[in-house]
């Protein structure tokens, strides 16, 4: 019975969800293409920054950024190890 | 004057090969000087689908570090005397291709030929940036279907912005060319329709080649499939984009499969 639903089922266009999704990410990746990587770009300076001060392992710099509708948030996530505070005693 | 075009896509398995092979012969047999060279170094294939692979000995990589002649690595087609293959580089890795070497190359070929197709690897990685990189024009092989689109438009976006036309502030001109099209499929709303692609896309068509059994069996006989059945559907819409390319205007129309009526029946079944 399955089989012969199957056989006569109505089958829905497709294609006009395949076009009104590829507009809408394209859209997006238009207005990305151009800038500098601007999270690669953050990720080095903040490192670099950071590492001034405390040794740090570069795998556990992460830097993410969150887009909404009216502000987006950047988010910063530093793992130091333990002990820094001596290292920037002993720089300073 | 000669004109540096090159075929492109981003994505891989959309026909890239096959259409420098089909549009390289048919522009040879409009009496034009060809060359077709493959840039898709550690995995060329333009020599295969052009029955040359037992033919090659050197490549372009050989050319670029000085080791062979230019006119050593050409290789002269037998079917016509007009198109000539560059071949890539099968065991050298992509890095020892150069902006600088492969600058020159084009510019010595541009003293030679009339067409240098340019065939370019998948990817956006550095082959790719350079098959484009001194493109006078870009044909975009696209497929009716979202991720090759989407790589269509990234690549429109490179051609625009990565080549020396662009940053001398000069204009790639580009053409779209839709393989593998089912007018069926599409008629049913179950593909992209050409008017889809295009408008997503912004970029003026080329030409339509249809689904077709044809193409496979030319490369497998290695042979353009605009010699191998001239009269075949695809033949037709490739020779119909050469001559658009040559400045003719030909009406746009997807040249269809001649059926008989067993195969309708069975094709309307499969579909």
């Amino acid at each position: 019975m399955m089989n012969l639903l199957w056989l006569f089922r109505v089958r829905t266009a497709s294609a006009p969800v395949a076009r009104e999704r590829l507009q809408i990410l394209l859209a997006h990746e238009r207005g990305l293409r151009g800038q500098p990587d601007l999270l690669g770009l953050l990720r080095a300076e903040i490192l670099a920054v950071v590492s001034r001060h405390v040794v740090l392992d570069p795998k556990k710099v992460i830097v993410k950024m969150d887009r909404g509708k009216t502000v987006s948030t950047l988010e910063v996530d530093i793992e130091v190890p333990n002990g820094f505070e001596r290292s920037i005693a002993a720089a300073g | 004057m000669a004109k540096v075009l090159v075929v492109t896509s981003g994505k891989g398995g959309v026909g890239k090969t096959t259409s420098t092979a089909a549009l390289g012969a048919a522009l040879a047999q409009m009496e034009e000087k060809v060359v077709v060279v493959d840039f898709d170094v550690g995995l060329r294939n333009l020599d295969l689908v052009l029955g040359a692979e037992r033919r090659v000995v050197f490549d372009l990589i050989n050319v670029v570090q000085g080791v062979a002649k230019l006119s050593q690595a050409l290789i002269r087609d037998k079917r016509l005397e007009n198109l000539w293959l560059l071949p890539a580089s099968q065991t050298r890795d992509k890095d020892a291709l150069t902006e600088e070497g492969v600058g020159s190359i084009i510019a010595d070929l541009r003293t030679k030929f009339d067409w240098i197709l340019c065939d370019s690897p998948a990817g956006i990685e550095r082959g790719a940036t350079l098959a484009m990189r001194y493109a006078d024009e870009a044909v975009i092989v696209t497929n009716p279907e979202v991720s090759s689109v989407r790589d269509s438009d990234r690549i429109i976006g490179m051609l625009d912005s990565k080549t020396v036309k662009a940053e001398r502030g000069e204009r790639v001109e580009k053409h779209v060319l839709i393989t593998r099209y089912d007018s069926a499929r599409a008629s049913r709303g179950e593909m992209l329709s050409i008017e889809d692609i295009l408008e997503i896309l912004a970029t003026p068509l080329l030409g339509i080649i249809p689904e077709s059994q044809d193409v496979l069996r030319a490369s497998n006989v290695g042979c353009p499939v605009t010699l191998n059945n001239a009269a075949s559907a695809p033949a037709r819409a490739y020779v119909d984009a050469a001559r658009r390319l040559m400045g003719e205007t030909v009406a746009m129309v997807v040249p269809a499969e001649r059926k008989g009526l067993m195969n309708r029946l069975l094709g309307w079944r499969a579909a």
